[in-house]
């Protein structure tokens, strides 16, 4: 497939690794943002190649992760209201709330169903206007154009039988947290390729300025991570700190503007909570008042359905990476390689049950 | 967060109310929304998140950047070759 | 040391009902033969977990097996249900090195069934079951009410023949075996897939379901096989996990090997999903004595359907029960017994 094998050559990625040895000097630890990269990394073994002076920490990039407890369970609680249709992406679908999962609330006859875009609910709407479809909408910047549109095609036609349920997390105040953390050891960001596709890297700049952090919007592919690590490290090792574009093919400036106008018209900036990190301000969008019409949080009682977190745990620490998996006392005991650990855990596949496996392949083979 | 996949545009479709073109993923297809991208054509890649373009790829900046990268390649060669004392010696 | 509660969402482990995932052939699969099933049943034939099971019966060497078809739908781009039956059935047969001889099949049928597709699909099976050379001797045929099976439901069991001297076990696989995959992987599993309700993708991709008995034949015939697994569901990773954990030994798979359709990659690519984990349904892994490994391949590109036959890796000593891949760009990751079923992603 053109603009992804090119990315994935084999030769090009060595002449990247051997260009990263010769630049760096002294040990840097780099996170990136999203959790695409970090599946990208464990999938193709990234970091295994890189100079153990090379650190890679996994960030809070994924909504399986960050997704509060609480908004879960409320999305749960419709899913088992009768006669709805709880449309998800599949990421969703077996992240457990405080009362199991979307699996199980579909073996009890729940209408679960997976869509890859949001526009496919709006078919489904159309097609049974007797019962309430509803739309888990979760993710980062990059999804809220696709659900901004549903929403504004739902008003368009005339569909009264729609709802999202929002849960839209922002990813400039995480980055924000992270480093405003005095346990932080993040020293350079590799940015999110496809959340800035869409809105731009402007507002990294005064992060990277007040932070003195240098950020690289990166790709997602194994030659986009490393050229993003090798234009980091540089950074690092000559003691700048700005915002650069790996992803020039994707990624512009100002990103999208058609998208980021939409998104201003559906959603507002809110406080949003952060799985295994608290409250932080202004990391949210939800749905303007003009759009309340297809709020699940207000069609649906749900108001009533409140969770607490249980205590702040080391997956937060994980998430803002003051420690890795391997730091917790749970790791390989009550979170064992069949079940991915910590946070910061994306898909099956899993950081941090990859990180698992990693660490248990260099115990059983020595290098 | 953010698989977004580069699909080439082949075909614009007459959909009433939302802009949206047949894209061409090596070899499979789907319907993407191309409201986002009201200057994209006939024959642009895109970059689609969940049946969205998000951003069109400037295939300019990737060939030369990937241009960049392939004289980085060839400069490791060289200097490897160079580096050689037994020229029968494979790198 | 500080008691402290999990803020992780870990999937759920330990359930109270059925849920889909525990038949994807993962590792929910698995827990539930082992602590339910297995332990119920207990004997030396069950425990061994092959495809099928290998008895003694008056001398002769009879592999039997059964299987169940639940697809949906029902008619696929490459096959239907039907076709599926029969060739699944023979395949799980022929991961002996049996000859396939006798199948049943079984049809639990919802009412409402169009009988049109019933009759396809009958025509369909006597099809692939002339062309694979077996008799389907008995059957049985039931109707449930509205709502309580997905239109088709087909059970099937299946008896072969063994020939003397074939002792094909996933616990026989051992360290220096080449490992050889009959051809291109995800076939099926994507076929299916962009076929779902709103997921549809438009592309050529069809299922490659294929009886392999002959093909099996032909290999037996160049060399010496040690184990063999058809990968259907839970993808060709699943059955090399199988067959490490099995025999006690470590897998090493060189990802430029495995053999990929273009579109295939395409619409995993689209879905976010990995091919190693996609069903197939016309394929079968080996794991070969080395000495007779080139010998086998040549059998099997002889073959229409081992023709895209490769070599991906090896069996070695370290790292037992561990499946290592090489990646494209020379990294390593661990092959792990998937959880559930693959699911579309976009993270």
């Amino acid at each position: 497939m053109k603009y992804l094998d090119e990315y994935r050559d084999q030769r090009l990625a060595a002449t990247l690794v051997d260009e990263i040895r010769r630049t760096v000097t002294r040990p840097w630890t780099l996170m990136e943002v999203c959790g695409g990269q970090t599946h990208s990394i464990v999938k193709y073994g990234l970091d295994e190649l890189l100079p153990a002076q090379v650190e890679l920490v996994h960030g809070p990039g994924c909504p399986v992760c960050v997704t509060p407890l609480e908004m879960i369970d409320r999305a749960h609680a419709i899913a088992r209201q009768p006669g709805v249709i709880f449309c998800s992406f599949g990421d969703m679908l077996r992240v457990p709330g405080s009362n199991g999962d979307l699996y199980q609330i579909k073996a009890e006859g729940g209408d679960v169903r997976i869509v890859y875009s949001p526009l496919d609910c709006l078919k489904l709407a159309r097609a049974h206007p007797e019962r309430p479809v509803m739309f888990f909408a979760i993710g980062f910047e990059t999804t809220a154009p696709a659900n901004a549109m549903s929403v504004w095609q739902a008003r368009a036609q005339g569909l009264s039988n729609f709802s999202l349920l929002v849960s839209h997390v922002l990813v400039p105040p995480a980055i924000a947290a992270i480093l405003g953390s005095p346990q932080n050891r993040v020293q350079a960001f590799l940015g999110p390729g496809h959340v800035c596709a869409v809105m731009g890297w402007s507002e990294y700049e005064p992060l990277a300025e007040r932070y003195r952090v240098p950020m690289v919007i990166t790709g997602f592919e194994p030659i986009d991570l490393l050229e993003g690590i090798l234009m980091a490290v540089r950074q690092c090792e000559q003691g700048r700190a700005t915002v650069e574009n790996q992803y020039a093919r994707a990624v512009t400036r100002d990103g999208n503007v058609e998208a980021r106008k939409m998104i201003g018209r559906v959603f507002e900036v809110c406080d949003r909570a952060w799985r295994g990190i608290g409250v932080i301000p202004q990391s949210g969008y939800r749905l303007r008042p003009e759009f309340h019409a297809y709020d699940a949080e207000r069609i649906f009682d749900i108001q009533s359905v409140h969770a607490t977190e249980p205590e702040i745990c080391i997956s937060g620490q994980v998430l803002q990476g003051h420690k890795k998996p391997h730091d917790c006392p749970a790791f390989g005991t009550q979170c064992t390689p069949q079940t991915p650990l910590g946070a910061t855990m994306v898909s099956a596949e899993g950081a941090c049950a990859a990180y698992y496996n990693y660490g248990r392949h260099l115990v059983q083979v020595s290098r | 967060m953010c698989l977004a996949i580069p699909g080439k545009i082949v075909e614009l479709l007459d959909t009433p109310g939302v802009k949206m073109a047949k894209v061409d993923f090596g070899g499979v297809f789907r319907e993407a929304c191309l409201e986002y991208l009201p200057e994209a054509g006939l024959g642009d890649y895109v970059m689609v998140h969940v049946g969205f373009a998000i951003s069109r790829v400037d295939e300019e900046e990737a060939a030369r950047t990937y241009q960049t990268l392939r004289e980085m390649d060839q400069l490791a060669d060289l200097e490897a070759g160079e580096l050689l004392e037994d020229p029968h010696e494979v790198p | 040391m500080q008691d402290f509660a999990l803020s992780c969402p870990l999937p759920i482990t330990s359930r109270k009902t059925i849920v889909l995932g525990h038949g994807s052939g993962g590792r929910l699969t698995a827990q539930l033969v082992h602590d339910l099933f297995l332990p119920a049943f207990d004997n030396e034939f069950l425990r061994k977990l092959d495809d099928q099971a290998v008895l003694n019966l008056g001398g002769a060497r009879i592999a039997f097996t059964t299987d169940s078809f639940v697809v949906t739908p029902l008619f696929f781009p490459g096959g239907d249900i039907g076709k599926l039956a029969v060739h699944g059935t023979v395949n799980d047969l022929a991961m002996s090195g049996a000859r396939p001889l006798y199948l049943s099949a079984a049809f639990i049928m919802e009412e409402g069934l169009p009988l049109d597709e019933l009759s396809r699909i009958t025509a369909s099976m006597a099809e692939a079951a002339k062309a694979a050379g077996v008799t389907i001797v008995t059957g049985d045929t039931k109707v449930v009410n509205k709502g309580s099976a997905d239109k088709l439901f087909i059970t099937t069991t299946g008896i072969g023949l063994v020939p003397d001297g074939v002792a094909i076990s996933a616990s026989n696989a051992r360290p220096g075996d080449k490992v050889i995959l009959s051809g291109t992987i995800g076939d099926h599993g994507m076929a299916v897939f962009s076929r779902r309700e709103n997921l549809e993708l438009e592309s050529t991709i069809e299922s490659d379901t294929a009886p392999l008995h002959l093909l099996v034949q032909a290999m037996l015939a160049a060399g010496e096989i040690h184990a063999l697994r058809d990968p259907t569901r839970g993808g060709l990773a699943t059955s090399l996990c199988e067959i490490a954990g099995s025999a006690g030994i470590g897998v090493e798979i060189q990802a430029r090997r495995i053999p990929v359709r273009q579109e295939v990659q395409a619409a995993c690519e689209i879905l976010g999903m990995d091919p190693l984990f996609v069903a197939n349904e016309g394929k079968l892994v080996a794991f070969v004595a080395p000495a007779t490994a080139d010998a086998i391949l040549a059998a099997m590109r002889g073959t229409v359907e081992g023709r895209d036959a490769a070599i991906i890796g090896e069996a070695v000593s370290p790292h037992p029960g561990m499946v290592l891949l090489k990646t494209e760009i020379g990294g390593s990751r661990i092959l792990d017994l998937p959880f559930n079923e693959q699911l579309p992603r976009i993270c």
